[in-house]
């Protein structure tokens, strides 16, 4: 268990610093860093905090912490895939629209020259 | 063509420049002075130009979206535009061109939001595979309780709307395989459908993509779709 936990502290610690380096650089928004500087936080506050982790483990009903912490981490993950599914649907919606306004402004833009170009050469 | 409404001739296309210019040719022979608009979907060949050597209009979309992606963008414009009748017909040539004057005139008379080209009315649907052909008694199944009353041909893709669907499309409308899901979302609203006969012949050019995954994935994508729509059916009832 004890080496699990290390295991556990070493990743979440490293998830947390490629985060904030990640904010550092501009790489990520920090909207977007949120979700997963609070998952990475929450596994490395149980990876620390055995009593904590194993109270938890009572709250589930399951009596092996290193399971809890498994299952902890796969539920906070899942969370955070799907935010950011919520967030890519939101974006693709917004692209769409985007992509058929400017395909509308073109379309419009296109009859313009062309009457345009049928004016001057009548005149 | 303004004689008792506008009507534009709607042809979304992606990569058909091999049979694009003869679909609109042979729209323009059955419908003389029809308008003609384009949905190209950022093709890569020269479609947009065979298009507009034939005098259609064309509307491009910066990037590939689709087909209801392109679609929507061409109800949007028809819309903007203050068109009161769109006839939707494919840019492969596989839909025969002189069912659109019945198409029209069933939307007229009947006062229906929708009419659909249905292949199955008077026929077997000469030119669909089997796999399509399971697919399709499948939904018809499907999609009876939900419609009310029966569809033989909820894939087709040779449909007119009128205005009040123009709305309503140019609002809400199905990015992938929209056909099966607008009927949904016009059901939604309480608008009608009615189904005529039409002919359709092998395509001019290119080949189908659909591949057993694809219809798999079709079939779930669809179905989930068509939930999706019920449940914002229900929600919308009860308020």
């Amino acid at each position: 268990m004890e080496r699990l936990l290390t295991v556990s502290l070493i990743l979440s610690g490293c998830l947390i610093v490629v985060i904030l380096y990640s904010l550092r650089r501009s790489h990520i928004r920090v909207e977007y860093s949120l979700s997963w500087l609070a998952a990475a936080i929450v596994v490395f506050v149980l990876s620390i905090w055995q009593r904590g982790l194993v109270a938890l483990g009572q709250l589930l009903g399951i009596s092996y912490p290193p399971a809890a912490l498994a299952s902890v981490t796969i539920c906070v993950f899942l969370v955070v895939l799907y935010r950011l599914s919520m967030i890519v649907s939101d974006l693709k919606d917004n692209n769409v629209a985007l992509a058929q306004k400017v395909a509308s402004l073109e379309y419009h833009l296109h009859r313009l020259e062309d009457q345009s170009e049928a004016a001057t050469t009548r005149s | 063509m303004t004689g008792r409404g506008r009507v534009l001739l709607l042809i979304p296309a992606f990569n058909e420049e091999a049979s694009i210019g003869h679909v609109v040719v042979e729209a323009r022979q059955v419908m003389p002075g029809i308008d003609v608009l384009v949905a190209n979907d950022c093709s890569t060949d020269s479609t947009a130009q065979v298009a507009r050597g034939v005098g259609a209009q064309v509307i491009t979309v910066p990037h590939h979206l689709g087909l209801g992606g392109v679609l929507q963008a061409g109800y949007r414009l028809a819309y903007e535009l203050g068109y009161d009748y769109v006839v939707r017909i494919d840019g492969d040539g596989q839909m025969d061109p002189r069912d659109i004057p019945t198409i029209l005139e069933t939307l007229r008379a009947s006062g229906v939001e929708m009419v659909i080209g249905s292949r199955y009315l008077e026929r077997d649907g000469g030119h669909t595979s089997v796999a399509r052909s399971v697919g399709i008694r499948f939904f018809r199944a499907v999609l009876r309780p939900i419609l009310g009353k029966p569809v033989m041909d909820p894939t087709s893709g040779f449909v007119g709307v009128n205005r009040r669907a123009l709305e309503v499309f140019s609002n809400s409308f199905p990015l992938e395989y929209p056909e099966i899901e607008a009927l949904v979302v016009l059901r939604r609203r309480a608008f009608h459908f009615l189904e005529v006969p039409c002919r359709i012949r092998p395509r001019r050019a290119g080949l189908s993509t659909i591949t057993p995954l694809k219809s798999v994935y079709y079939i779930v994508h669809v179905l989930l779709g068509v939930l999706v729509n019920i449940l914002k059916f229900e929600r919308h009832r009860w308020r």
